[in-house]
C-alpha cells in the first residue's frame, strides 16, 4: 500500500517536471506565436477555477453559480493591494495573492453559512443571487472604480512570468486532490452520495459544507488575483453569470468529480476558441450544447444502452472467434 | 403632499413591474409543483416571446392581436419542446443533472438569439396605445393600466382553470403524487406538457408586456426578470399559485421603492438580499407548504 502511494507521488512529480519543461520549451523556443503564448496564463487561471469549482460541484454535489463572484473579490483585493501598497512587485504580488485568496475565503464563509440549510436548486439560485449582489456592490462603491472599472493594474503575471502561475496551478491541484482523498474528502463525497445516511453516521454536514465552500472560494480568489495582473483592467461585468457558467462548462465537460478531467477540459476550452477564430460567435452555442448533451448522455440511460450494445457486440465477436 | 404623491407613484410603478414578475413566477411555480425542477430556461422564454412579437409585428407586419396570439402559441410550443427534448429523459436522474441541463437550455436560447438577432439592441415601440389616466395629482400611464388589467385577467382565468376544470385537477393530482395520479388513469406526460405550455404561454404574455415597458430588445433581456421572478416565486412559497402572485407584487414594490429612495445601482442587490433573507427565515415562503423529507 505504501509502495503504491510512493509510486504514485513519484509519477506525479515526474508529470509536474515534464509539463513545466514542456511549457518552458514552448514559450522560449517561440513555437507558440504571441497569440498562443498570451493564452497560457488564462488557461492556468481557468484550470485553478475549474478545479476549485469541481470541489463544490463534483465532490460536494452542490451546484454553485457564484464562482465568478469569488473570483472577482480576489481579483479586486489583489489589484487594490498592488496598486496602493507601493511595495516591490514580487512582495506586493505575493501579498496580493494571499490576501485575495483570504478575502474570497471569508466571503466563502459568509455565503457558506446562510446556504447551509439549502440544497440543490435553492442553493444554486442563492449563490447566483450572491454573485449578482457582489457584482452590483462592486459597481456601486467608489474605490473599485464603479462600472468604469479598475485600470492600470501592473501586469505582473504575463506569460513571461509563467513560473509563478504554474506553481499555483500545481498547489491548487495537489491541495484539492489530496483533500478529496483524505478523510475530509470522503466525508464531503458521502454528503453528495447520501445526505441523510451521512448525517446518520455522524458526519457533521455543516462543517464539511463550509469547509468545501471556503477552500473553493480561496482558490477562486487566487485565480482572480492572477487574472487581474494578467489583463490589467477589471470591470464588474467581467464577472457575471456567464463567467460562472463558463467555469461550470469546463467542470461538466471534464467530468464532475474528476480533477484530471477539469485540467484537460480547461486547456481544451481555453485554447479551442482561439484556434477556431472564425467560429467564435458559435462558442456560446457550443457551450450550451455541451452542457445539455453531456447531461442527457450521462443520466438518461443512453450511456448504459450504448455500453451494453458495445459489450454484447464484443461478446458475439469473441464467441465467434472461439 | 408631494412625498405622498411620489410614494403613491412608486407604489403604482412597483405594482406594474410586480405584476409582470408575478406572471413569470406563475410559470416557475407551476412547473416546480409538477416536475419538481426549476426551469432555468423560463426567463429566456420571455425573451423569445419579445423577439417573436418583434418578428410578427415589426417584420411581417401582421395585425397586433393576431401577432400576440401567434407569439403565445410559439412560446407554448417551445416550452413543450424543451420539456420533451431536455427534461423528460432526465425524470429519474439526480437533481443536479436536471439543473445543469436547464441552465444549458437557458444558455442555448440566449446564444441562439444572439446568433440570429445579434447583440445590438433593437428598438421596438410599444404595441399598447391607451391614453394615460389622471387621478388628482397622480398620472397612471396607459401601459400600466393595460399591464394591470391583463395580469389580473390572466390570474383569474388561471385560478379558475386549475380549480374548476378537469385538466386543472389532473395538474393538481400530478403535483401531489405522480405515481398515484398515473394509477388513477391520468395522462401524466400530457399533463406535464400542458403545464409547460401554460407556463410558457404566460411567459410570452409577460414578455410582450415587458417590452411595452422597456421597448428595446436584447438577447439577454429575459435573464434578469427571469431570476427576479424566481425570487418572487420563492418569496411567495414555491409551488403555491397565490404565493407566486403575492410574491411578484411584493417584490416589484420593494424594487421600485429601493430604486426611488435608496439607490438605483443597489436595487438588484436589495432584491437578491430579499431572497437570502426569506430562505434563511422561512424557506417555505409566505404561502408555501412545508414538506418534510422522507428517507
Amino acid at each position: 500500500m505504501k509502495k503504491k502511494k510512493l509510486k504514485k507521488s513519484i509519477t506525479n512529480i515526474i508529470l509536474i517536471i515534464i509539463s513545466y519543461a514542456a511549457i518552458t520549451i514552448l514559450i522560449n523556443s517561440g513555437i507558440l506565436g504571441r497569440q498562443m503564448s498570451s493564452l497560457i496564463i488564462p488557461t492556468g487561471v481557468n484550470i485553478i477555477l475549474a478545479v476549485s469549482l469541481n470541489l463544490l460541484t463534483g465532490f460536494l454535489g452542490e451546484l454553485t453559480l457564484g464562482h465568478a463572484g469569488f473570483m472577482s473579490i480576489g481579483a479586486y483585493t489583489g489589484a487594490l493591494i498592488t496598486l496602493n501598497s507601493g511595495l516591490p512587485p514580487a512582495i506586493a504580488l505575493t501579498l496580493g495573492i494571499i490576501a485575495g485568496g483570504l478575502v474570497a475565503a471569508v466571503f466563502g464563509l459568509i455565503i457558506g453559512v446562510p446556504v447551509l440549510r439549502l440544497r440543490g436548486d435553492y442553493l444554486a439560485i442563492v449563490t447566483l443571487g450572491f454573485g449578482e449582489i457582489i457584482k452590483s456592490v462592486l459597481t456601486a462603491v467608489n474605490f473599485t472604480g464603479g462600472a468604469m472599472g479598475l485600470s492600470g493594474i501592473p501586469k505582473y503575471t504575463t506569460y513571461k512570468n509563467y513560473t509563478l502561475v504554474f506553481i499555483f496551478i500545481v498547489l491548487t491541484i495537489l491541495i484539492i486532490s489530496n483533500m478529496v482523498h483524505s478523510r475530509h474528502g470522503r466525508a464531503i463525497c458521502s454528503i453528495r452520495d447520501n445526505y441523510i445516511a451521512s448525517e446518520a453516521v455522524g458526519i457533521k454536514i455543516s462543517k464539511y459544507k463550509i469547509m468545501a465552500f471556503v477552500i473553493s472560494a480561496f482558490f477562486a480568489g487566487v485565480a482572480g488575483v492572477l487574472y487581474a495582473h494578467n489583463v490589467g483592467i477589471l470591470k464588474p461585468n467581467n464577472f457575471d453569470y456567464n463567467k460562472s457558467i463558463e467555469i461550470l462548462v469546463i467542470v461538466v465537460l471534464g467530468g464532475m468529480g474528476n480533477i484530471k478531467g477539469s485540467v484537460i477540459a480547461a486547456i481544451v476550452l481555453t485554447l479551442l476558441p482561439e484556434l477556431l477564430r472564425e467560429a467564435d460567435s458559435y462558442r456560446m452555442l457550443f457551450y450550451a450544447i455541451v452542457l445539455i448533451v453531456m447531461m442527457l448522455f450521462n443520466n438518461s440511460g443512453l450511456k448504459e444502452r450504448i455500453m451494453e450494445q458495445f459489450k454484447s457486440k464484443k461478446q458475439v465477436t469473441t464467441e465467434g472467434g472461439e | 403632499m408631494n412625498l405622498v404623491t411620489s410614494i403613491l407613484e412608486q407604489l403604482i410603478n412597483g405594482l406594474r413591474t410586480g405584476s409582470i414578475y408575478a406572471l413569470i413566477a406563475l410559470g416557475y411555480t407551476m412547473v416546480y409543483g409538477i416536475a419538481k425542477m426549476i426551469n432555468f430556461a423560463h426567463g429566456d422564454i420571455i425573451m423569445v416571446g419579445a423577439y417573436s412579437l418583434y418578428v410578427f409585428v415589426g417584420m411581417l407586419e401582421l395585425p397586433v392581436p393576431l401577432a400576440i396570439i401567434l407569439t403565445i402559441v410559439v412560446c407554448a410550443i417551445l416550452g413543450m419542446t424543451i420539456e420533451k427534448i431536455a427534461y423528460k429523459p432526465l425524470r429519474k436522474a439526480p437533481p443536479l443533472a436536471v439543473l445543469i441541463t436547464a441552465i444549458g437550455m437557458s444558455y442555448f436560447l440566449q446564444s441562439a438569439a444572439l446568433l440570429i438577432f445579434k447583440a445590438t439592441p433593437i428598438p421596438f415601440g410599444s404595441v399598447i396605445n391607451v391614453p394615460s389616466l389622471r387621478l388628482g395629482s397622480i398620472t397612471i400611464s396607459g401601459t400600466t393600466i393595460v399591464i394591470l388589467a391583463v395580469t389580473t385577467v390572466a390570474m383569474i382565468v388561471l385560478t379558475l382553470f386549475i380549480n374548476k376544470t378537469k385538466a386543472g385537477s389532473a395538474m393538481r393530482a400530478v403535483s401531489e403524487d405522480k405515481d398515484a395520479a398515473e394509477l388513477m388513469g391520468i395522462n401524466v406526460n400530457g399533463t406535464i406538457s400542458l403545464t409547460f405550455a401554460i407556463g410558457s404561454g404566460l411567459a410570452a404574455v409577460a414578455g410582450i408586456l415587458y417590452i411595452c415597458q422597456y421597448p428595446s430588445l436584447i438577447p439577454t433581456l429575459g435573464a434578469l426578470p427571469g431570476i427576479k421572478a424566481f425570487v418572487a416565486a420563492v418569496l411567495g412559497g414555491i409551488g403555491s399559485i397565490p404565493g407566486a402572485m403575492l410574491g411578484g407584487i411584493i417584490l416589484g414594490i420593494i424594487e421600485s421603492l429601493s430604486k426611488a429612495y435608496i439607490s438605483t445601482k443597489l436595487a438588484d442587490a436589495i432584491v437578491f438580499s430579499v431572497l437570502v433573507i426569506v430562505l434563511l427565515v422561512k424557506p417555505s415562503g409566505l404561502l408555501g407548504k412545508k414538506r418534510t423529507e422522507k428517507v
